[in-house]
């Protein structure tokens, strides 16, 4: 086997010999770390428009090399290195579980740009981005009401991170202004992407009785059951539209392509600065995808909303609000701090789940 | 015509020598078939597999890295499989050896002392020894097939170790994000060198393998493993107890698992999570057979089957090559060299139809 070795090593270096490196080193490297595949129909498959999208845009000026399935974890500090060691001028690393692998490898090589998705640690060098999501949340949840027969909807989340709590809480508050007595039943699937989980925790919401679900996770598999159940779905990150023809509501479309396209000119333009981004549906960070397979009064209703998010005039967490024991959250007219979002850490009252402590 | 395979009487020492060449070749070539179908330059994709983790220092460590686990596990199963004893399970083991040799840094984070480390490393081992004794009592106790046993506590490890970190050992700082506290620095394998990732891992990898080598080559519980292996009517004979090799090589390959799981979880990750390994204890048997379960041999396996990790990563970042081929181009590799293998004990034949008399060279 030792032989092997040395013969595998000495064949592939003649081979690698007359290939002569004759790669052209002017372009500007942008790099895109994955957690899934970047067809998943979901997450990360929206990052992959967005690359794809900023690639357009810059044409020969840019190269945006990718890997893909990086699990989070010593593999992804690996690949993030790789990426920083091959030349890459920015890197954006697109899962939360990459923010300290991010960090470590961002200390090590100061003059690489790192740019991490919906973390919250930044650097000199380390960008964070994330897109306010829960606004988009806030208009299916005023759907759901309108849609749901029972008055029940199912969520089937990821983790409990406040990423994911602050949607939860957003759904049902849209839900609530629609129907103050709508309920809302949560199944951790303990994974960003994993379709056989997810159908699995799409199944069980069903047969506990919900009739419309929504999801924090990557992939198509509960747009697909609901479909096969007969019951209505919101789609995530990316227009699921494909999968549910008759099923999908509207989605949560997140289209980076725009901020990714920002940050690369500001780089290109030599002032790129660490900033901590977080945009919402005025921004064009996330759209929602067409409003389907509904009434017209439940269509424009949601397009209202639309409308005075984007304006200003409405803002999801606005008081009264109670948390999910009875307590006072937010009073009369008071809007929810950003700070507070983004160590969410509790349920607003009209959730029925626990959540994992 | 048709093509028969005959047994050599003796394996063949040209093909011992020829056959992992041989393998090289045709994996070369198949492999180079198959990024040109997609439309890629096959010089250009081999190139980046197989050398460009070969060419810079700090890509080295990652190939130490990788290899350290591989090794480790591979070399305790090698015994296992000699000794006619089938471990399954060295995942479980590596994951339970996790989780005891974690318990100081997650359940005493202020402690600092340089007592720490050494310690975690021997409940790591004791942990995935202790853990592999469950199968050997089955075992012995009951004859249940270990095949069966370990592989299922492979689950059970697993789940447990879920439980633990979303549970009782969730970081309470850690935004409600399944993993603990990060493992003081005393708590950390130290690198070997500072010029890249390696850490203490692949030296114990290595020493492991070594001293393996010299017990099989040397030792007379060498001698045992391998006449309990191939007859354990015969090993009766000489006075060895099969029922106390079955203690022997469990408790060994697990201690091993063990602490390749808590070396990781300490030199790599810097604190437990819900996964911990991409399937260490699987591929590790791999790399046993791959090494022929000789030690040394193995040590050479783990390293081909770490490169073609790197490799993939390598060739998805410079040519774009799906991650999903470079799992293909892996297993082209596996099955050529495993393949290739027969040769050593069996030769080729062809036999043309003009059989006159039936096969009456047949022995």
């Amino acid at each position: 086997m030792k032989k092997l070795i040395i013969a595998l090593a000495a064949t592939a270096a003649l081979l690698g010999g007359f290939n002569g490196g004759a790669q052209a080193q002017d372009k500007t490297k942008v790099c895109f770390i994955y957690v899934g595949s970047k067809t998943d129909g979901g997450w990360t498959q929206a990052h992959d428009i967005g690359r794809q999208a900023l690639q357009e845009h810059f044409g020969e000026k840019i190269e945006t090399p990718f890997l893909e399935n990086v699990p989070e974890g010593p593999d992804a500090e690996r690949a993030i290195e790789r990426m920083a060691r091959s030349g890459c001028a920015l890197v954006f690393t697109t899962s939360f579980g990459f923010m300290d692998a991010t960090a470590k490898v961002a200390q090590r090589f100061p003059d690489v740009k790192f740019e991490h998705a919906t973390g919250f640690k930044a650097a000199e060098n380390v960008a964070t981005y994330n897109a306010r999501f829960y606004e988009g949340r806030y208009i299916q949840g005023q759907i759901a009401a309108r849609m749901s027969k029972k008055g029940v909807a199912g969520y089937i989340a990821s983790f409990p991170i406040p990423e994911v709590v602050m949607g939860i809480n957003a759904f049902l508050l849209g839900a609530q202004s629609v129907n103050p007595d709508f309920e809302l039943k949560v199944v951790w699937a303990n994974t960003w992407f994993d379709p056989g989980k997810e159908a699995d925790a799409a199944k069980a919401l069903i047969d506990q009785g919900v009739d419309i679900l929504t999801q924090h996770t990557d992939t198509t598999a509960p747009m697909q059951v609901a479909a096969e159940r007969g019951i209505m779905a919101f789609g995530q990150a990316s227009d699921m539209i494909a999968a549910g023809p008759n099923t999908q509501l509207t989605a949560i479309v997140d289209t980076w392509g725009n901020y990714y396209i920002k940050r690369v000119q500001a780089l290109l333009d030599g002032n790129w600065k660490s900033e901590q981004i977080w945009d919402g549906l005025k921004d064009g960070i996330l759209t929602m995808a067409p409003y389907t397979n509904m009434p017209d009064d439940v269509k424009a209703m949601a397009e209202e909303t639309e409308a005075k998010i984007k304006s200003g005039e409405l803002h999801p967490f606005t008081g009264p609000v109670k948390k999910q024991d009875g307590s006072d959250w937010l009073a009369e007219g008071e809007k929810a701090e950003d700070g507070v979002l983004l160590g969410m850490n509790f349920y607003v009252q009209g959730v029925d789940d626990q959540l994992p402590q | 015509m048709r093509i028969e395979l005959q047994k050599r009487a003796q394996p063949s020492p040209l093909f011992s020598f020829v056959s992992p060449l041989l393998a090289l070749v045709l994996t070369l070539f198949f492999g180079g078939i198959m990024f040109w179908m997609l439309g890629k330059q096959p010089v250009d994709a081999l190139y980046s597999f197989f050398v460009e983790p070969l060419l810079e220092v700090w890509s080295l460590h990652e190939l130490a890295v990788k290899a350290a686990p591989l090794i480790l596990i591979g070399v305790g199963l090698s015994i296992c499989y000699r000794s006619n004893n089938w471990n399954i399970g060295a995942e479980g083991q590596f994951t339970i050896g996790a989780i005891t040799g974690s318990i100081l840094p997650v359940l005493y984070p202020e402690w600092h002392s340089l007592m720490i480390l050494p310690l975690m490393l021997v409940m790591g081992m004791i942990g995935g020894a202790l853990y592999a004794g469950i199968p050997a009592l089955l075992k012995t106790r009951f004859n249940t097939n270990e095949i069966l046993t370990s592989l299922m506590l492979v689950y059970i490890a697993q789940l447990y170790l879920d439980w633990l970190v979303r549970g009782p050992w969730r970081d309470p700082q850690g935004y409600n994000f399944p993993q603990t506290k990060s493992f003081v620095p005393e708590a950390v394998l130290p690198e070997i060198l500072d010029s890249g990732r390696a850490h203490l891992a692949i030296v114990f990898a290595l020493v492991a393998a070594v001293a393996l080598w010299f017990m099989m080559r040397f030792m007379l519980k060498g001698f045992e493993v391998t006449v309990l292996g191939q007859s354990e009517r015969a090993g009766r004979f000489a006075g060895f107890s099969a029922k106390r090799m079955v203690w022997f090589s469990m408790l060994l390959s697990g201690a091993l698992a063990g602490l390749a799981g808590i070396s990781e979880v300490s030199g790599s990750i810097g604190h437990v999570q819900p996964t911990i390994s991409p399937g260490y204890g699987f591929t590790a048997i791999i790399v046993a057979f791959l090494g022929r379960l000789n030690p040394l041999g193995i040590i050479a396996s783990g390293f081909v089957l770490a490169l073609t990790y790197l490799g993939g990563e390598a060739a998805q970042l410079s040519i774009g090559i799906s991650e999903k081929v470079s799992r293909v181009f892996q297993g082209l590799l596996l099955f050529f060299v495993l393949s290739c293998d027969t040769l050593i004990h069996y030769r080729i034949k062809i036999v043309t139809q003009k059989l006159r008399g039936g096969a009456a060279h047949h022995a």
